[in-house]
């Protein structure tokens, strides 16, 4: 997707969208809520019509090619509602049916790994396992692309492990999937590349540890010398909040400056160490958090 | 306790449009009744001589209730308006609790209120409460109505107030529904069946055994007698079996979880018949047809008891008009031979009534698209031309179904009771040639799905339109023009008139065009 622009009435939930997956990658698509995280999804499986840009889905158009498109992935959406009067298992085989046949091993192995009875009727189903459901119905058709509208925000821990071995599978197979979530760990734990949105606007695309790059680790050490420590850090760039109390100092540092950090501490004579790697939790608040305060002053 | 005056006024709250029109639709179905019999006829002779054809009908009897004092006014609103008026009574008092009890725990509202300073008993009080105070107001509106016609008052009130009762009745019975249940769905299903059987009992009761007449809470209200010798213990007996079904479903309640109901919901299949799923069109038929098939059926037998009950009226229909002329020139759409004429305008009836089925299952899709089934289905191999094209298909076939049957019920129904068999050849094609207009009304419908998606209740006017030009064209000098906005008036009122097969052409053709740019437009808009 380039440049995506989608507009419903006078809210622009798609402001210019950049979003590239490549084949054969695990891809978190992270966004707080609000961010347009879905509506992107809806205009990839031509269920919306954008307005502006470029968006291209497995080599075609999302719009007009969607019947050739749709048979080569699936989709499972946020907010998964069931028809009250069907069971479990007859939704599962109905979306797999129509999206040409589903592998019937790995439906018996997904049913039973989810722990899911198939014979209850949709409207016995929790949140949870109405999402189950829609997740075995998906991971037992095997096609190219499969997409996850914040897939596991039902699910219990358990479960929501059970999902990552799924995804890890699909990496394996050479599967290209997106995955869109505001659960860091998830992302941080699943996915090849991310990319960040808000308001509609791609904030950060890359590998993690090209987004890492933007962060810094924090550092808690316990050190023989405490002032060598305090001056050699003082005057390094790409250090900051540097605290020091007792023999003790606290420090953020980017990763650039982290080597040189590190031989100032060596200087000073380790006693033990603490390091904090950056997560995208930070990056997250860093992003949302800087451009907030930046648009506000 | 705690808490159900709280809960008693934000129900009211809730509900006072949705009983206002149920106190309307009750007031009207028994002061209509009053007024339109007194316009009838001209000589009191003329009426006894109809009230003696109607009394010795067993199928008015089964229909409406016992024949009492058919030559009086009162008579007559006793016994056209009391079965179904307790039906009506039945029905709002099941959905008033069903509302307020089973659909809100299935919602998890409940859960939500009963987590704040709430007794265990409030939610179901409170709506007892309310129901029953819905009852009550219909009842004395009924009772005042039936006053100003004016009609005597201790047996005005009597048939009020006993409608009053019968509804408490059935509150009660939807009480214990709603505690065995799991689902709304079948709350309202054995609610219904409930009123059903009353309803049955007593019309088996009627001209049978007289025994199934006291079995039924239908039957202990029109054992009140009104306007034929009042008597008020039947009362009792109505007071009686409210409060008894009342208790019962209270100490049900304290007996289940909260979220739960006494008969578990039952499993179902783990894996999908051959229907359901396959490619392309087929695919999108398969799950249409599951989705509108029981709402289908339910259509196709309502509309065939209706069409049995107007083929019934048979031969008798000459007898039962008298010479009045509001009466013909309302009953037979001023035709010439007035029996035909009559069945022209009982086919003319049915189809109007067919076509709740026709637009209620164009709407069908689009509640599937607010809840999300369509995003779910159309990221899929199934495309939204096959999704949609399979529920076009159920929109038409179950039209000429329910269309078909139920002029196969004005055909049996008039041969049952003539002893002709071939009346069934002569009427039942009389339904199918209303399908064009009914189509019509569908495909407006259409449009509105594919171009105004939030819109689309408004579908229901082009009904309400074709409706009172059938009723009222003459009494409200509607001109010419609006008449003709009514598919209905453009086809021939067979058999009153030859069947034309340019005007089904013609108005088939429109309907099919204006349906096929509705599916062209929802194929162009966003989904969701």
């Amino acid at each position: 997707m380039r440049g995506v622009v989608k507009t419903f009435g006078s809210t622009r939930a798609l402001d210019g969208l950049d979003l590239q997956v490549t084949p054969g990658e695990v891809h978190g698509f992270l966004g707080p809520n609000g961010s347009g995280k879905s509506t992107a999804i809806r205009v990839l499986l031509g269920l919306l019509r954008s307005q502006g840009g470029t968006a291209r889905l497995l080599g075609g158009d999302p719009w007009h090619d969607t019947a050739v498109l749709h048979r080569r992935l699936a989709y499972v959406p946020g907010e998964v509602n069931l028809w009250p009067g069907l069971t479990g298992g007859e939704v599962i085989d109905l979306l797999g049916r129509l999206r040409g046949g589903l592998d019937e091993k790995r439906r018996r192995d997904l049913l039973e790994r989810f722990e899911l009875d198939p014979t209850k009727k949709g409207r016995a189903y929790s949140k949870g396992n109405r999402q189950k459901v829609a997740l075995v119905a998906a991971l037992a058709s095997d096609v190219e692309l499969y997409m996850f509208d914040e897939p596991t925000s039902g699910l219990d821990p358990l479960m929501e492990s059970f999902f990552q071995e799924s995804v890890d599978q699909l990496r394996e197979r050479g599967r290209t999937v997106l995955l869109s979530s505001h659960i860091l760990a998830e992302v941080e734990r699943l996915c090849d590349r991310v990319t960040i949105i808000r308001s509609g606007r791609t904030v950060e695309s890359g590998t993690l540890s090209d987004l890492r790059h933007l962060t810094s680790t924090s550092v808690v050490a316990e050190v023989e010398r405490r002032g060598d420590a305090a001056t050699g850090l003082g005057g390094l760039a790409g250090v900051e909040a540097l605290v020091a109390e007792g023999d003790r100092v606290r420090f953020e540092v980017e990763t650039a400056s982290l080597d040189a950090a590190m031989r100032v501490l060596v200087g000073a004579g380790i006693r033990s160490l603490t390091t904090q790697p950056p997560s995208l939790e930070d990056l997250f608040l860093r992003h949302y958090g800087e451009r907030i305060e930046a648009s506000e002053t | 306790m705690t808490g159900t005056w709280t809960l008693v006024r934000a129900y009211l709250r809730r509900d006072r449009f949705f009983v206002l029109w149920w106190w309307i639709g009750g007031v009207l179905l028994y002061w209509s009744q009053a007024v339109s019999v007194i316009g009838l006829y001209a000589t009191q002779a003329e009426f006894d001589r109809a009230a003696d054809y109607m009394g010795a009908n067993p199928a008015f009897i089964a229909l409406a209730g016992p024949a009492r004092a058919l030559n009086t006014v009162g008579g007559q609103v006793t016994w056209q308006a009391s079965a179904f008026g307790a039906i009506l009574a039945g029905l709002m008092s099941m959905f008033l609790i069903g509302r307020h009890t089973r659909a809100e725990e299935e919602s998890g509202r409940d859960e939500l209120v009963r987590s704040t300073v709430v007794g265990r008993q409030a939610p179901l009080a409170a709506a007892v409460i309310v129901a029953a105070a819905a009852n009550l107001v219909l009842g004395i509106a009924v009772a005042l109505s039936l006053v100003a016609v004016p009609l005597a008052a201790a047996d005005s009130f009597g048939l009020g107030l006993g409608l009053t009762a019968t509804g408490w009745v059935f509150t009660a019975t939807a009480l214990i529904a709603a505690q065995l249940s799991s689902s709304t769905r079948a709350m309202y299903g054995i609610a219904g069946v409930v009123i059903a059987a009353s309803y049955v009992l007593r019309a088996v009761g009627d001209v049978g055994n007289p025994v199934f007449t006291w079995l039924s809470p239908i039957g202990w209200y029109q054992a009140m007698y009104p306007f034929s010798g009042l008597r008020w213990w039947p009362l009792l007996l109505l007071l009686a079996a409210a409060a008894i079904a009342a208790l019962v479903a209270v100490a049900l309640l304290s007996r289940r979880d909260i979220g739960s109901g006494l008969l578990s919901s039952r499993a179902g299949p783990a894996r999908a018949g051959g229907v359901l799923g396959g490619h392309g069109f087929r695919g999108g038929l398969g799950l249409a047809w599951r989705l509108h098939r029981g709402t289908m059926l339910g259509w196709m037998l309502g509309m065939f008891l209706v069409g049995l009950s107007y083929g019934s009226i048979g031969n008798d229909v000459e007898q039962l008009l008298g010479d009045s002329d509001f009466a013909r020139d309302f009953m037979i759409q001023g035709t010439a031979d007035l029996i035909d004429g009559f069945y022209a305008t009982a086919a003319l009836m049915l189809a109007l009534g067919a076509s709740g089925y026709a637009i209620s299952s164009v709407l069908r899709p689009g509640a599937e698209e607010v809840v999300g089934h369509t995003e779910l289905l159309v990221a899929t191999d199934l495309s939204r031309r096959a999704w949609l094209a399979g529920h076009v298909a159920m929109t038409v076939v179950g039209t000429v179904m329910v269309l078909g049957v139920s002029g196969l019920g004005l055909g049996l129904g008039n041969a049952l009771v003539t002893g002709a068999g071939d009346a069934v050849g002569r009427y039942f094609w009389l339904g199918l040639a209303y399908v064009p207009a009914v189509l019509a009304l569908a495909a407006v419908a259409r449009l509105l799905f594919g171009l105004a998606p939030g819109q689309v209740s408004l579908a229901w006017l082009p009904l309400v339109l074709a409706v009172v030009v059938m009723l009222f064209s003459t009494v409200l000098r509607i001109p010419q023009w609006v008449q003709n906005l009514s598919p209905f008036e453009h086809l021939a009122l067979v058999p009153a008139e030859s069947l034309s097969w340019s005007a089904v052409l013609a108005v088939g053709l429109v309907a099919t065009l204006v349906s096929f740019a509705g599916q062209l437009a929802f194929w162009r808009r966003d989904i969701g």
